[in-house]
């Protein structure tokens, strides 16, 4: 009884919503010339759970806590009901990479300090905080492309799927673990080869482009080029526009069928409708890799992020899902960013 | 994609989730090599890697060689006797003097024709660069300073041979008796040195002037100077370093050549004057420089004395890397006076 | 007011611009006026031949020498000629010489950019402008005094010498020597070109290159050698029409007394065989230009090498412009 009043009278709440907004749209429709009021931030909800393969639950199936935060952020849950958090709290995903006690420094100079990170398959994981905090540094050494640097050094061990990525051979990590950049750096080929340079360069057997075309094809099709692009692949890769061509570096970064892909704030350069397509195509393809994404933009991590790790003067400083720490930040210094405070 | 299931990894087989991560003391770690190892690289890489290695150890034993070599072959044969006595043709080789006029020649024209060249070569490049119209005229000057950059200088000499032998010209030379005018002399090859300066120094000032920023233009326009104003007193101070670059490139180009000079210079080995003016008649007549004095003495020309063209080789070495070392310390000192007006002080 | 009305006395712009522009033009006047004038000069030569100037057929230092001791009447000069043996032999040695230096200079400077040790790439680079500066008649002394006896007699031997010397005098002067030493001295031009070239590619593409986990070699082939052919392609045009126009070190070193053309399928001694080529020839008979059919024939090859490295600019130029297409700058 009580049930039905309530929802009767949400509805009746909605429906007044409605008749105002209703009200509102004609007077709004008018002056069309206008610049319209920017849409409001929105979640996205997923009609149906990604499809995990995790261990089965045995107990131990709360979401990973950050060990200096147990206590209201071992559940991680808030009380909003989002069908995404909520299917996450019953199947854990599956780890692939884990950061222990990971330390960078340029220099001398530290960049990251100690940092515990996992990151799951079927999740997005982003990293926010202020500029020069660390975040960059931290995601290129999951690939070991600090190492491009001669000052850097590294501390701590990184693993990805049990191993240690120093064993492993650094050009075979880099096509499991693949990155797409900030600012898009297609080559100076075509689409084709752009998206086949990673299968070509392999071993010492050059494979025929007959044999690369179906995956070249599926490639630009899983990254959401569009259909003009497909047929016509000949096309040099340096004259798409900046949305393109960043869909263009995703597709040539997924086209070995990495295991993690690694995102250093892909949409910082485009403009907002290449930004929307890019975080579509992002929550689209983590069913397949583990994505971690950099981003400056709150908003966007708000849109797209399943999980969340602040970092803040190479530190990390909160980490939990994405529900817990816009909503209910355990730490103070988490909260005054997400507020605005500063950053 | 096709399937629901993730690929399982390859190798460790999927954990469950811990509640924590074990807490490891973090150690310094050692690094596998930096740099992805050429000995997980397939064979052509390998091949490929081996091929340079060859070709970079080649091309040092090369160098090495060349500079061994001349630095001992010098000091061996030069000596101070040499550098002050003036040459004497003679056929044996203990008799035949010094290598003062050849040097005294090779000053001469490097002179003449850096005079001749700077100027030229500047204003070349501040039209090009500040004016350039109509725009079909300045591509016509950029292709013709192009084909004197790339024409060979023996041509460039006997092109000049015909010009200078024209009667009206001969009071840069010499009418010989019979009325034959010589067309050769300092001041003719001088001229047509000046030539093979000019592209080098129209290159490196209009590389100065396209690196001042066009804010710095501005703001001079913007006080009310004119264009003219502004190149003189803004533009040509800010690119003194690149002209000076251009000609000191360009100088050591002109030490080195032979060809104009076996042809223009006339075969004297010693500074052969035309009259009696005092400077006039030295750059109406005919001599020799360092270069011409080599080949002279090569097995090429009369063969007379292979060491003294060691010696005299040597010197030309010193001059010309003593050219080369002041481009690099004109460059630095343009960037530190300038501090930050253009980017790059040398061409 | 009395400010104003003080102006100081500058240039007025159309002035400056007049001056200036008289300079650039007298520049393209001169460049006109030498190529009317050695077109002029030339064409005697090659219309009492025709295309058979081209040809071959008997022996060019002969028939130089009858051009040379012709008779005074106009009339009667003497100006039968065929050149293909200097044609033949500055094609060879050019195209053999910048064919090595290329293939050389870029794994050198592939080299130097990414695989040296930090401490042997700070003494190459001033080593290799340093090298660019040597004047070519310092190489051309090291040629005729070291290389070309140590060729004459470790490599061809008393005997052979003997043996051949109805066909061909062997002197050591050769399309060897000659090719090494051009070599030498296109090299140091073509690297600084091609490194300088290397280093300023985009980091995004190396960058881009070594996350997708190719490694160093195939990264530095494929994308910067790619980025770099313009510059490969401006390095080779330069070099080319420094071998075409080197006189004077090729005078000293391939062959003086003879014209020759070498024969490919002499196998070995293809290499050992005296070559003549045409610049070399200009220097040989500059001091004898007094006689008018001489001359004539004189400023028929340079009107050759200056239509070649008119050429080899204008070439160049459209082979860069070709390759913006994918982007490459050049």
């Amino acid at each position: 009884m009580t049930e039905r009043t309530i929802s009767r009278s949400a509805d009746a709440a909605a429906a007044a919503a409605a008749e105002a907004a209703r009200a509102e749209a004609p007077a709004a429709s008018e002056p069309e010339t206008l610049v319209q009021p920017p849409p409001p931030v929105r979640r996205i909800v997923v009609d149906h759970a990604p499809t995990i393969v995790g261990p089965p639950a045995d107990g131990a199936t709360a979401p990973w806590p950050h060990p200096a935060h147990s206590g209201p952020a071992a559940n991680g849950r808030s009380t909003v009901s989002n069908g995404k958090a909520a299917d996450k709290a019953v199947v854990p995903a599956m780890e692939r990479m884990r950061c222990e006690g990971v330390g960078i420094s340029y220099a001398g100079k530290p960049a990251v300090r100690d940092v515990h990170l996992p990151v799951a398959q079927g999740e997005v994981l982003a990293l926010i905080g202020p500029s020069g905090c660390g975040k960059t540094t931290l995601l290129r050494s999951l690939n070991r492309l600090t190492e491009l640097t001669d000052s850097a050094e590294r501390t701590g061990a990184i693993l990805l799927d049990g191993e240690d990525i120093d064993t492993l051979e650094v050009t075979h990590l880099r096509r499991r673990v693949s990155m797409v950049f900030q600012q898009p750096n297609p080559f100076p080929m075509s689409v084709f080869d752009n998206v086949a340079y990673a299968l070509r360069e392999q071993g010492s057997r050059k494979p025929s482009k007959a044999e690369l075309h179906a995956e070249v094809v599926d490639a630009i099709t899983r990254a959401g080029l569009s259909d003009e692009i497909v047929a016509n692949l000949d096309h040099p890769a340096l004259r798409l526009s900046g949305g393109q061509q960043q869909r263009l570096c995703i597709a040539r970064a997924i086209a070995t069928r990495p295991e993690v892909l690694l995102l250093d704030e892909p949409c910082s350069a485009l403009d907002p409708i290449s930004t929307t397509i890019i975080e579509d195509l992002i929550l689209r393809l983590r069913e397949e890799v583990a994505v971690v994404i950099v981003t400056h933009n709150l908003q966007q991590a708000r849109r797209i992020a399943d999980r969340v790790g602040f970092m803040y003067l190479g530190e990390l400083v909160e980490y939990g899902t994405a529900d817990q720490v816009f909503e209910a930040p355990v730490h103070e210094r988490t909260r005054s960013y997400i507020s605005g405070a500063f950053g | 994609m096709a399937t629901t299931t993730p690929p399982t990894p390859s190798a460790a087989p999927v954990r469950p989730a811990t509640p924590l991560p074990p807490r490891r003391t973090p150690t310094v770690k050692a690094k596998t090599a930096p740099k992805d190892s050429w000995r997980t690289w397939p064979l052509r890489d390998r091949a490929g890697l081996a091929l340079c290695w060859a070709a970079g150890i080649f091309f040092c034993l090369v160098a090495a060689s060349i500079v061994l070599y001349m630095l001992y072959k010098g000091v061996t044969q030069l000596s101070l006797d040499l550098l002050v006595s003036s040459p004497e043709s003679s056929q044996d080789q203990t008799k035949s003097g010094g290598i003062l006029d050849p040097i005294l020649g090779t000053l001469i024209l490097t002179t003449i024709g850096i005079a001749l060249a700077a100027p030229l070569g500047v204003t070349v490049a501040l039209w090009l660069t500040e004016y350039g119209r109509p725009r079909w005229l300045a591509r016509a000057v950029e292709i013709s300073v192009e084909i004197i950059a790339g024409t060979p200088s023996i041509v460039l000499a006997i092109f000049g041979l015909i010009v200078f032998s024209q009667d009206f010209l001969s009071f840069l030379s010499f009418e010989a008796t019979g009325g034959g005018v010589f067309g050769r002399s300092f001041f003719i090859a001088g001229a047509v040195m000046s030539l093979i300066a000019l592209p080098l120094v129209v290159g490196a000032t209009r590389e100065a002037l396209q690196s001042i920023p066009g804010h710095v233009r501005e703001a001079s326009y913007a006080l009310g100077k004119t264009k003219a104003a502004t190149i003189r007193r803004v533009l040509l101070p800010a690119i003194r370093p690149g002209i000076a670059t251009g000609s000191v490139l360009g100088m050591g180009r002109i030490v080195g050549d032979t060809a104009i000079v076996i042809v223009l210079l006339g075969a004297t080995v010693q500074l052969e004057a035309y009259g009696d003016t005092p400077v006039l008649g030295t750059l109406r007549g005919t001599g020799s420089t360092l270069t011409s004095y080599v080949y002279q003495n090569s097995p090429a020309g009369e063969g007379g004395s292979p060491d003294k063209a060691y010696a005299a080789a040597f010197v030309l070495l010193l001059i010309v890397l003593a050219l080369n070392f002041s481009v690099d310390l004109i460059a630095a000192g343009g960037r530190r006076s300038r501090g930050g007006l253009s980017d790059r002080g040398k061409a | 007011m009395a400010l104003a009305a003080r102006q100081p006395r500058t240039w007025s712009d159309a002035r400056a611009e007049r001056t200036l522009g008289a300079g650039a033009v007298v520049t393209l006047l001169f460049v006109v006026a030498m190529v009317v004038y050695v077109v002029i000069n030339a064409w005697p030569s090659f219309s009492h031949n025709g295309l058979a100037w081209f040809g071959s057929g008997g022996n060019v230092d002969q028939q130089l020498h009858d051009i040379q001791l012709s008779p005074a009447d106009p009339d009667q000069y003497v100006y039968h000629l065929r050149a293909w043996p200097l044609l033949y032999g500055t094609i060879l040695t050019t195209a053999l010489a910048v064919a090595i230096g290329l293939a050389l200079s870029l794994l050198a400077s592939i080299f130097l950019t990414e695989f040296a040790p930090r401490k042997l790439q700070r003494v190459l680079d001033p080593v290799v402008r340093l090298l660019a500066a040597v004047p070519s008649i310092v190489l051309g002394l090291i040629g005729i005094l070291v290389i070309v006896p140590f060729v004459r007699d470790t490599l061809i031997g008393q005997e052979t010498k003997s043996s051949l010397i109805y066909l061909v005098q062997l002197t050591g002067q050769s399309v060897a020597v000659a090719v090494f030493l051009l070599v030498v001295m296109i090299s140091p031009i073509m690297i600084a070109i091609i490194t300088d070239a290397l280093r300023s590619v985009p980091k995004s593409w190396t960058e881009g290159s070594a996350a997708l986990g190719v490694n160093r070699w195939r990264t530095m082939w494929r994308i910067s050698v790619r980025a770099a052919r313009p510059a490969m392609i401006a390095a080779v045009v330069l070099s080319t029409a420094r071998a075409l126009g080197e006189a004077i070190m090729l005078s000293l070193v391939a062959s003086s007394a003879q014209s020759f053309s070498p024969n490919p399928l002499d196998g070995i001694y293809f290499f050992l065989e005296p070559v003549h080529p045409l610049a070399a020839t200009i220097v040989d008979n500059a001091e004898a230009l007094s006689a008018t059919p001489l001359k004539q024939t004189v400023y028929a090859f340079a009107a050759l090498l200056l239509l070649s490295s008119a050429i080899l600019s204008i070439g160049g130029t459209f082979a860069k412009r070709s390759m913006r297409r994918y982007g490459i700058q050049s």
